[in-house]
């Protein structure tokens, strides 16, 4: 008797990871709901003018925002964590990787108000200074979140890549390729699908990523045209606006909470059935 | 075209040099930041400025109350969600084969870890601050947190329980012991290495964590005396002090502390994760 009322509390208390994703979806929607019905799905995501004051709800600068920070992340996000990945899978020495992985890891744990402001304090005078414009811009936030987005790639390529069956190597190395042609030709694509996760992954960090990019984006509402333009995104819109929005300005927020849990949900998704098909 | 061709071998030496310089220059990110802050910040770390409260808005006085509040909301949001998740972890390990049910609750764990903070700060803030009423208020900070490291929580517990051997199990069950006293006695205790790296990972991202606290738990300086009151975490106190132009050199003391405090529960973690490793490993 016991033992089956234990079995059935377990059971209620794992259910709630998938019924919290469901009240935050729900509690968020409710709230946005108004704005999708006032203004139109449609005239909310492409509508360039955002002035919540005059009942104008277009979110579309900020979502090219969020495009254009997160792919710029995602160029030094690879470059760097497929670099470190391949490095402590392959070449690094097992005494390396022991205080390699963790001070990577380290990089994770950066409180992301710490990248913001050395974001504020070194590199926006540096790119101010060297290439002009205001500084406070796409390439300053594609730095800085490219460095914030790197462990995660590193963790979930650096597994993928240890997960490739050490035959398959043996193989290869036993028909005389070298070690690089091995990881290029074999090791690598046995282990693309771990890797795109990872990226994805990293994607779903960069588009959600709020306090560093309020920080050094500059936050303004225009649709930028170069890289050293200031810009938006979803996520600093929202927190930028929440400390004194009410009515329906507040709801437009939550509108906006709304289309980006949809984003992440569509990226972590496409994230967790890659990494299932591989295992 | 064929001519500037490299031997296999040398492309080799490239590549790993070059896979080098890029681990390097990571690296030389990190050392970077934790060296910045700690220059232009450790002058200012005293007793006082640790022990004393801040005095006007943090231009003046030390940190205690933020050092006090992330420590509050770090331990309610640790104390809410970890029976929760090993409960969750216990019964997707123990308790159930591998079927389309346990897919869909992993499915709904590693969604959660994916879901941005500020969007838990929006939930926390229309569910706890508005629709139950807590306001800004520790409580309401400490369950949006909570939630945020449920997935962290539920996956490491996980890993720990199914790193214990079966034997362990078949044992206990063979004494005569029921499910529940097998759970309870021998599994948990023997994965408990597992889990605490989890709760330690935890305790890190809670400390670090602004975006989803400052719409939960506000951002009053006064030292909190119960679950309804407002709190200020480091986090969101560095954050302040630096987006209001209030004091630099005090910000750069907070952001020591948090490294500091980061750096450690790091230390903790590793620490903590050989010991399990070496218990296991044969």
């Amino acid at each position: 008797m016991k033992e089956r009322l234990i079995e059935k509390t377990l059971f209620f208390i794992a259910c709630s990871a998938i019924a919290i994703i469901f009240l935050i979806f729900l509690f968020i929607f409710i709230e946005g709901l108004p704005v999708f019905v006032k203004t139109g799905l449609v005239r909310f995501i492409f509508a360039t003018n955002w002035a919540p004051t005059k009942g104008n709800f277009g979110i579309l600068p900020m979502i090219i925002g969020s495009i254009l920070v997160t792919f710029g992340a995602l160029v030094l996000g690879i470059i760097l964590g497929l670099a470190c990945a391949i490095l402590l899978a392959e070449f690094a020495p097992l005494s390396m990787v022991r205080i390699l992985k963790p001070l990577i890891e380290l990089l994770a744990g950066i409180p992301s108000v710490v990248y913001g402001f050395i974001g504020v304090v070194v590199l926006i005078p540096l790119i101010r200074s060297t290439l002009g414009g205001p500084g406070f811009s796409v390439l300053a936030a594609s730095i800085i979140l490219g460095v914030m987005v790197l462990p995660t790639i590193v963790a979930i390529a650096l597994d993928a890549l240890r997960a490739v069956p050490i035959s398959y190597k043996e193989g290869s190395l036993a028909l005389g390729a070298t070690q690089w042609q091995t990881i290029w030709r074999v090791t690598i694509p046995a282990a693309k699908s771990g890797i795109i996760a990872g990226i994805v992954l990293g994607m779903g960090r960069a588009v959600g990523e709020t306090m560093a990019v309020i920080m050094i984006t500059g936050n303004s509402l225009k649709i930028p045209t170069s890289l050293l333009d200031p810009v938006r995104t979803l996520t600093s819109n929202i927190a930028l606006e929440m400390g004194y929005a009410s009515g329906m300005h507040q709801q437009a927020l939550f509108a906006t909470g709304v289309v980006l849990f949809i984003i992440i949900i569509i990226l972590n998704t496409i994230a967790i059935l890659t990494i299932g098909r591989r295992g | 075209m064929n001519k500037i061709q490299l031997r296999p071998i040398h492309t080799q030496r490239l590549v790993q040099i070059g896979l080098w310089i890029l681990t390097l220059l990571t690296l030389a990110i990190l050392l970077f930041i934790i060296i910045f802050i700690l220059v232009k910040g450790i002058k200012v770390i005293s007793y006082d400025f640790l022990f004393t409260l801040p005095v006007h808005m943090g231009k003046a006085g030390g940190i205690l109350s933020t050092i006090v509040g992330t420590i509050y909301l770090t331990l309610l949001a640790i104390l809410i969600a970890t029976p929760i998740g090993i409960g969750s972890a216990v019964y997707l390990t123990e308790y159930t084969r591998e079927n389309i049910f346990t897919k869909v609750i992993r499915f709904g764990a590693d969604c959660l870890a994916g879901i941005p903070s500020i969007i838990f700060g929006l939930f926390g803030f229309i569910l706890f601050v508005i629709k139950f009423g807590w306001g800004w208020s520790l409580l309401s900070g400490g369950f949006t947190l909570a939630f945020m490291i449920l997935p962290t929580i539920i996956r490491t517990s996980e890993e720990a329980i199914r790193a214990v051997p079966i034997s362990y199990r078949e044992v206990s069950m063979a004494l005569g012991a029921s499910k529940w006293q097998t759970v309870s006695r021998v599994v948990l205790p023997n994965a408990l290495p597992g889990i605490l790296t989890g709760v330690i990972l935890s305790i890190g991202r809670c400390i670090a964590e602004t975006a989803c606290v400052i719409f939960t738990a506000g951002s009053s300086l006064r030292l909190p005396t119960s679950l309804f009151d407002s709190t200020r975490t480091m986090a969101v106190h560095f954050y302040i002090l630096t987006r209001e132009g209030i004091s630099m050199e005090r910000a750069y003391g907070t952001a020591v502390i948090l490294i500091a405090a980061i750096i450690f529960v790091n230390f903790l973690v590793y620490w903590v994760m050989e010991r399990f490793i070496q218990r296991y490993a044969k």
